[in-house]
C-alpha cells in the first residue's frame, strides 16, 4: 500500500508539471496579450506604447525566461500580480475558492445523494414503471445544458417569487444563504445526479445477477440487506470513479453557472482572467484546478484502494 | 350642504397639493443599485476608451465644466460650470481662463487647486513626468499648446489657434480633474476625487461600490447614501434582476429594442427610454489594396446599402440614418434631410441605386459571370456581428460574393493596423457630439484612430477651418460639407446610428438619459429614490 501511496504521489507531481508547461505554453499560443485587449479598449494601438507595457509587464522576455520566473515565484507562494486590477494574483484568487468550492461541494453532494438512492430504486425496480419514469428524468438530466436550467429557475422564480436567487455577498438570512448556493448547486449537479443514477443502475443490474447475491437471498436475508449491503458496497466502485471525474468536469459546468447566477466564483473568474489575456491569473487559476483534480483523482484511488481490498493487494 | 362639499374639496386639493409637493422633494438617502455589463478593465476613466468606466467612476470626479445633467442634449449652451466658477475666453480667442472654486477637498482632504488642473492635462498631453499607461484622448488636446495656472484658483489653457470646441471637450465625462499628488496606477485601482461619491471598493467581476461624499463642495448634494453596481456579463440574467426588483435601474443605454419590450410586459410600472447615442455603425474599407482601391468598387459598395433594413432588422425600425455626425433632431451638426439625399446610396430609391452600383461594379470588371470574392472582417461580439451579416446579404445584389471573418477582439485592432482586411464591420462612437472629437479622430491623416488611414488634404484644410469658426451656422455649414464630402469619398461608409434603451423604477427620481452621447450624463449627484 505504501509503494502505492508513493508512486500515484510521484505520478501527480510529473502530472503537474506537465500541466503547467502545457498552460503556459497555450496561453502564449493564443493570439494577443493584455496589452492588444487594453490597446483594443482604448481604440487604437500606438507600437510605442505597446512596446513599452509589454516590457513593464515582463511579456517581452524569452518565453523561458518568463516560465522560470512563474514557477519560481510560485513554489515561494508568489503568484505575481494581476496585470488588469494591479493587485497580487492570491488577493484575486483566494477569496473566490471557497465560493466556488462550496458550490461545488453542494453540486456533488447533491449529485450523490440523489443519483446513487435513485439509481438504486431504478435498478430493483427494473421495468416498472417507476423505473421508466426515473430513466426519463435521468435522460432529461443528460439533455438540458446547465445555463438552460440556470435560466429557467431564473425565469421560474422571477414570475412566481417576484425575486431570484442570484448572489449576495452578505445573506440576511441562512435560508437566503442556502438558496443562493442550494439553487445554483442544483442546477449543475442536476447533470452530474442524472449521470450518477444511471451508472449506479447499471452497476446495480449488473451485480443484481452476480451468485452471490443469489445466494444472500437463498440465506434469507431482507430485500433491503441484499440492495444495500450485499449489491450496494459492490456497485458503488464505478460511481466513486464517475463522482470523481465530475468533480473535475464540474468546474466546466460552474462557468456557465456561476455566470447565470453571477456567482463570483473561480470558474467565471477564469473566463474573464481569459478574455483579458490575464496570464498571471489564468495560470495560477488552472495550476489550482489541475491540483485539485488530481488530488481528487488521488483520492478516489485511495477510496478504491481502501473499499475493494485487490486493489491494494494486488500492487 | 353646497358649502360642505366645496370645503371637502378644498380641503382634498390642499391634501393632494402638499402631497405632490412632497413626492416633489428629493428624499436623502438611499443606496441607488444598478446593473453593470462588465467589469471595467481599471477605475481610471483617462485611461479608457469605453462608457463601461464612465458609469461607474463618473461620480467619483468633477470637471472643470460639465454638460448639464438633465438636459438629454449636450452642447455648448448646456455647458454648466462645477470645479470652475467662471470661465472667459481672451479677445483672440487662444486664451481660455478658468476662475476656480476655493471650497474643493480632494476625498483624502487634500485641497483641490490649480496645480491639479495643470498636472491633469499635462498627463493627458504628455508633457508630464507621470505617463498614463493609455492616453486614447491625447488628440483632443492638440491645438492646445500649454496650461499655465495664476495663483492656486486660476488656470488658463493657451491654444496654438482658435478652438471653440475645446470648451465641450472639456465638459465631457472623459474630462475627470485628477488629483496632483495621486499616481496614475493608483487612480487605476483606487481613485480619489473631488466628486459626490467616493470610491469604497472594486471587486472586479463583481462589483463596484461608491459611498456619499459628505464634504462635496455643493451643500446639500448627493442625495443618495452610495451606489452600488453589481457586475452581471450575462444579460438575461441581469434584466430579470431589475425585473424583479433587485436593481433600480438597467445599466444606461444597454438595454436593446426586443429587450425592452420584455422588460414593460414583466414590469409595467419600470420607465423606459429609447434614446440614439451617437454610436454608428459603419464600414472600414481597405483602399490600399485591390479591389477596393478602385473608387468605383468602393462607390458601388455604398451605393448597395439598403439602411433602412438594416435598422428594421436589428431595431425594429429605431435607428437613424446619417452622415458621420449624429442625426438630428438630437445631432447638433446633421446634414439637413435634402442634403442627405444628394449623396450617392442615400437616395430612397434602393434599385435605382444597386443598378447604378452593378454599373459601376461591371466597369471595374465584374459581373453576373464573374463575382467579386472578399471576407468581411469584424468583432466576434454580436453587435459587430449581426450587421456584417447583412451587409454581406446586401452586397450580393451587386456581384460581392463575401464570407465572414469573425475576428477574436485581442486581434482586432492589430489587423487592421496591418492592412490585413479587405472590408470590416466597425462600431465608432463618438464621446461628445462635436465635430472636432469626430473628424480628427477619424479621419484626418495620421491619427490613431483613423484605422482606414483615410487621408485626404483638402478636406484636412476644412477640418481645421470649421475648428476655428467661431460663428455657429457658419461653422454648421462647413461641417455638413465636411460630412458630405467624406460619405461621397466612401471614406468610411455610414450604415446607421442606432438607439438603446435604458429603464428605471418610478421612484427613482432626476435621472436623464442623454441623447447625443453616452459617456456623458452620469454625475448622480442630485438622484434620489423615492421610497
Amino acid at each position: 500500500m505504501f509503494a502505492y501511496i508513493v508512486r500515484r504521489l510521484f505520478l501527480m507531481l510529473v502530472t503537474l508539471f506537465g500541466i503547467s508547461v502545457i498552460i503556459f505554453v497555450l496561453l502564449r499560443v493564443v493570439p494577443g496579450n493584455i496589452v492588444d485587449i487594453l490597446f483594443d479598449a482604448a481604440g487604437f494601438v500606438d507600437p510605442a506604447d505597446k512596446a513599452n507595457l509589454e516590457r513593464e509587464l515582463g511579456l517581452s522576455q524569452p518565453i523561458v525566461i518568463q516560465y522560470l520566473h512563474w514557477i519560481g515565484g510560485l513554489l515561494h507562494g508568489d503568484l505575481g500580480y494581476s496585470y488588469v486590477s494591479e493587485k497580487p494574483a492570491l488577493e484575486e484568487i483566494l477569496p473566490r475558492i471557497p465560493i466556488t468550492a462550496r458550490l461545488a461541494g453542494l453540486a456533488l453532494l447533491f449529485s450523490a445523494s440523489i443519483g446513487i438512492p435513485l439509481g438504486v430504486i431504478s435498478a430493483v425496480h427494473q421495468g416498472s414503471k417507476l423505473d421508466y419514469a426515473l430513466r426519463v428524468v435521468s435522460l432529461s438530466g443528460l439533455s438540458l445544458p446547465s445555463f438552460w436550467l440556470g435560466l429557467l429557475i431564473l425565469m421560474a422564480s422571477v414570475s412566481l417569487f417576484s425575486t431570484m436567487p442570484i448572489f449576495n455577498p452578505n445573506p440576511k438570512t441562512w435560508l437566503e444563504a442556502l438558496t443562493i448556493y442550494a439553487v445554483p448547486a442544483m442546477a449543475v449537479g442536476f447533470r452530474s445526479a442524472a449521470l450518477t443514477m444511471r451508472i449506479t443502475r447499471s452497476s446495480m443490474l449488473e451485480i443484481l445477477r452476480q451468485d452471490y447475491i443469489r445466494t444472500a437471498r437463498a440465506k434469507g436475508a431482507s430485500e433491503a440487506s441484499v440492495n444495500y449491503r450485499h449489491a450496494l458496497k459492490n456497485a458503488v466502485l464505478p460511481v466513486i470513479t464517475v463522482i470523481g471525474i465530475e468533480a473535475a468536469f464540474l468546474i466546466g459546468g460552474l462557468i456557465v453557472t456561476e455566470t447565470v447566477f453571477n456567482i463570483p466564483g473561480i470558474a467565471r473568474f477564469l473566463v474573464e482572467a481569459l478574455r483579458w489575456r490575464d496570464y498571471p491569473i489564468v495560470q495560477n487559476l488552472v495550476m489550482f484546478i489541475a491540483v485539485v483534480v488530481v488530488v481528487v483523482n488521488f483520492i478516489v484511488d485511495m477510496l478504491y484502494a481502501a473499499i475493494d481490498p485487490r486493489i491494494r493487494f494486488g500492487d | 350642504m353646497r358649502s360642505v362639499q366645496a370645503l371637502a374639496v378644498a380641503v382634498l386639493s390642499v391634501l393632494a397639493i402638499s402631497d405632490v409637493s412632497r413626492a416633489a422633494e428629493p428624499k436623502p438617502g438611499g443606496i441607488f443599485r444598478i446593473y453593470h455589463r462588465d467589469s471595467p478593465g481599471s477605475a481610471s476613466i483617462h485611461e479608457g476608451a469605453t462608457y463601461s468606466l464612465n458609469v461607474p467612476f463618473m461620480p467619483i470626479f468633477n470637471n472643470l465644466v460639465i454638460f448639464d445633467q438633465h438636459i438629454a442634449q449636450n452642447s455648448a449652451s448646456t455647458i454648466r460650470p462645477e470645479l470652475a466658477e467662471s470661465w472667459a475666453w481672451s479677445g483672440d480667442n487662444k486664451t481660455l481662463t478658468f476662475k476656480l472654486r476655493k471650497d474643493v477637498k480632494w476625498h483624502d482632504g487634500k485641497p483641490f487647486t490649480a496645480a491639479d488642473v495643470k498636472c491633469t492635462f499635462d498627463m493627458l498631453m504628455g508633457k508630464s513626468q507621470q505617463k498614463f499607461r493609455q492616453n486614447p484622448r491625447k488628440s483632443w488636446y492638440e491645438q492646445v499648446d500649454e496650461v499655465t495656472t495664476n495663483g492656486d484658483y486660476e488656470a488658463s489653457f493657451k491654444l496654438k489657434r482658435p478652438q471653440p470646441a475645446l470648451l465641450s471637450l472639456l465638459a465631457s465625462g472623459y474630462s475627470p480633474i485628477y488629483p496632483c499628488h495621486v499616481s496614475p496606477a493608483e487612480m487605476r485601482t483606487k481613485p480619489i476625487g473631488t466628486g459626490p461619491f467616493k470610491f469604497v471598493e472594486f471587486k472586479a467581476n463583481e462589483s463596484i461600490k461608491l459611498t456619499k461624499n459628505p464634504d462635496y463642495f455643493k451643500k446639500g448634494l448627493p442625495y443618495l447614501d452610495g451606489i452600488e453596481f453589481t457586475i452581471i456579463p450575462n444579460r438575461s440574467t441581469a434584466i430579470l434582476g431589475f425585473v424583479s426588483g433587485k436593481f433600480d435601474m438597467t445599466f444606461p443605454t444597454e438595454v436593446s429594442i426586443p429587450l425592452l419590450k420584455d422588460v414593460k410586459s414583466q414590469d409595467p410600472t419600470a420607465i423606459c427610454v429609447v434614446e440614439p447615442n451617437n454610436v454608428s455603425t459603419n464600414i472600414i474599407i481597405n483602399s490600399t489594396a485591390p479591389p477596393f482601391d478602385n473608387l468605383d468598387v468602393r462607390r458601388a459598395l455604398a451605393l448597395a446599402l439598403d439602411r433602412k433594413a438594416f435598422i428594421q432588422i436589428m431595431f425594429e425600425g429605431q435607428g437613424d440614418i446619417g452622415g458621420t455626425m449624429e442625426p438630428a433632431p438630437d445631432g447638433l451638426w446633421a446634414m439637413p434631410k435634402d442634403m442627405l439625399e444628394q449623396i450617392p446610396g442615400y437616395g430612397p430609391d434602393i434599385e435605382k441605386n444597386r443598378e447604378e452600383a452593378r454599373k459601376l461594379m461591371q466597369k471595374a470588371g465584374y459581373g453576373p459571370d464573374k463575382h467579386l470574392h472578399i471576407k468581411v472582417s469584424t468583432r466576434n461580439i454580436a453587435v459587430y456581428r449581426d450587421p456584417a451579416i447583412i451587409l454581406i446579404d446586401q452586397i450580393k445584389s451587386i456581384y460581392i460574393d463575401a464570407e465572414l471573418d469573425v475576428v477574436d477582439t485581442a486581434q482586432w485592432f492589430p489587423k487592421i493596423a496591418r492592412k490585413d482586411y479587405s472590408l470590416g464591420l466597425n462600431l465608432t462612437g463618438n464621446a461628445v457630439d462635436e465635430p472636432d472629437q469626430s473628424f480628427y479622430e477619424n479621419y484626418a491623416c495620421g491619427s490613431e484612430r483613423n484605422y482606414t488611414n483615410y487621408c485626404n488634404k483638402d478636406i484636412e484644410k476644412l477640418f481645421d477651418q470649421q475648428s476655428e469658426e467661431t460663428n455657429l451656422d457658419k461653422r454648421k455649414k462647413l461641417v455638413w460639407e465636411i460630412d458630405k464630402k467624406l460619405q461621397e469619398d466612401v471614406a468610411r461608409p455610414i450604415i446607421f446610428h442606432a438607439r438603446t434603451g435604458t429603464c428605471w423604477k418610478p421612484y427613482v427620481k432626476n435621472v436623464t438619459i442623454m441623447s447625443n452621447s453616452s459617456y456623458n450624463g452620469y454625475r448622480y449627484e442630485d438622484v434620489w429614490l423615492d421610497k
